[in-house]
């Protein structure tokens, strides 16, 4: 059994607000979201912008003895899956053909950081609560006790591409008739001061904001957040009248076996062709009216010219036809919630008609001569869209959308 | 310790042995094996080899090496060069 997949309902949760209509109505009007920070102490780190979710107020969501059990990862997890319940229009208690798969990179880091730090600085003990909203999967879980779903249920932690192999599977699952509904995307809250400092110390957080693909680009802006899509199958989702946001066509995953830290464009490239392949689809096909490409567009040095070398490698003498934007330059990088997050943009794209720009873009490179929409969203009709994500590590997923 | 009356040229070769002798210790290779016309590129220190070095550095002259000079450091010698400037600003 192969059925088409389409996505029914999206959440999300982001620096724009808790719902997937301010994120939408935000990076497609190219605004950006980064600002400064207020999760940490000021001055306590050598970059001060991120892109936080600072409106995110859990009493409006969870009551007082909830909270208490949910590290905010957790929380926005929550949050993300009933608003893509409630636009798929399902009730709760879906049983055992219902997955949920989520990403996440690192859990529930500021409940670690307090506890850790509380007892090193004296403290004998540690909360019983801490190891529960510590596991990565606090979110998954979390979500299956709220809908009743009891079928396959797990989170995936690849760094940066955790959230497209959480849906990259859960797509495979519904595709192969494994399940009849999965929800699937991610959630990360990286804001904890231990975690920030570990990124200062890699060098790669711009001091100003995040610029894929301009010529004086300075690193990426850590964001948080959360996104979850509700995929069933085509058919089904047709007969019960769903509103289809799309389709996701296609997923491909490789890894690099090359470094802990550089990306290699061999090695995004392959994931982007199993990606294509998966979709039944070429770089031909996919670029002929203008192509989408959600690139995973960092805003480090080293991302954003090995993947225009991927992306042209991939569709060669297709490539100009294709746009490609980087919307980590609005939302942040939001870690295990970054492929989330954009797969709920490069839908919306899809859907809507209109291509999210790359913001803050200041001077093209030499070294990404792509279309990169730079700062304005502009209106163009596609057919289909390609969202990357590239992990540290060198794990690459990548998922192929395709217009309803 | 005190550099106090040696003198500027006596100041950089304790720099540069200092420096060297982190190299060696980071990139577990003998300190006669390192000299100042080495690239990174030369003693196989990669980026993140040369993030994780300067972050020794950092500890080892008590100074702080901000992102964009971290950046132009591609051999031993612009490394202590960057030192003595970074040290000669601290002192000042």
């Amino acid at each position: 059994m192969s059925r088409r997949v389409a996505v029914t309902g999206i959440g999300v949760v982001s620096a724009f607000g808790d719902t997937f209509g301010e994120f939408w109505t935000g990076i497609a009007a190219g605004v950006s979201a980064i600002r400064p920070m207020t999760l940490v102490p000021p001055g306590s780190l050598r970059f001060a912008n991120a892109a936080e979710a600072a409106g995110f107020n859990p009493t409006r969501h969870f009551d007082d003895k909830e909270i208490l059990y949910l590290d905010r990862f957790a929380q926005f997890a929550a949050v993300a899956a009933r608003e893509a319940m409630a636009s798929a229009r399902l009730d709760a208690h879906l049983g055992d053909r219902a997955a949920i798969v989520t990403g996440c990179c690192t859990g529930g880091q500021s409940t670690e950081d307090e506890n850790f730090h509380s007892l090193y600085a004296g403290n004998q003990r540690v909360s019983p609560v801490t190891i529960p909203r510590v596991m990565g999967n606090a979110g998954a879980s979390r979500i299956s006790r709220e809908f009743g779903i009891t079928g396959p249920v797990y989170t995936v932690s690849t760094a940066c591409s955790s959230s497209n192999h959480a849906i990259g599977q859960a797509f495979w699952m519904v595709r192969s008739g494994a399940v009849d509904l999965a929800l699937a995307g991610g959630s990360e809250a990286p804001f904890s001061l231990g975690f920030l400092k570990s990124w200062e110390a890699m060098r790669v957080v711009a001091p100003d904001t995040c610029r894929p693909f301009s010529l004086d680009r300075r690193g990426l802006i850590l964001g948080e957040g959360a996104a979850m899509l509700m995929l069933e199958p085509l058919e089904a989702a047709r007969a019960r009248g769903a509103q289809i946001w799309g389709e996701i066509a296609g997923f491909g995953m490789s890894s690099d076996a090359h470094h802990l830290t550089q990306p290699l464009a061999e090695g995004a490239a392959r994931a982007m062709r199993a990606a294509l392949a998966d979709a039944v689809t070429t770089p031909e096909v996919f670029s002929r009216d203008a192509g989408y490409i959600n690139a995973h567009g960092t805003g480090t040095t080293a991302n954003d010219a090995t993947e225009t070398e991927a992306i042209r490698g991939v569709f060669d003498g297709h490539a100009h036809r294709l746009l490609v934007s980087s919307t980590k330059s609005m939302h942040g990088h939001a870690l295990g919630a970054a492929g989330a997050l954009e797969a709920a943009a490069t839908l919306a794209a899809l859907r809507g008609g209109i291509i999210p720009p790359t913001a803050n873009f200041t001077a093209p490179d030499p070294a990404c001569d792509l279309d990169v929409v730079p700062n304005h969203s502009r209106a163009a009709e596609v057919e289909w869209g390609m969202s990357n994500s590239f992990a540290f590590g060198g794990l690459n997923a990548v998922l192929v959308f395709r217009r309803a | 310790m005190s550099e106090a009356g040696t003198g500027p040229g006596r100041a950089t070769g304790l720099v540069d042995a200092r420096v060297i002798a982190v190299i060696a210790r980071m990139q577990k290779i003998p300190v006669d094996s390192i000299n100042l016309d080495q690239s990174f590129e030369d003693l196989k220190i990669d980026s993140l080899d040369g993030i994780n070095l300067m972050f020794e550095i950092e500890n080892e002259f008590g100074i702080e090496i901000p992102d964009e000079e971290a950046k132009q450091i591609g051999s031993v010698r612009q490394m202590t060069e960057g030192i003595e400037k970074l040290l000669a600003l601290k002192q000042a």
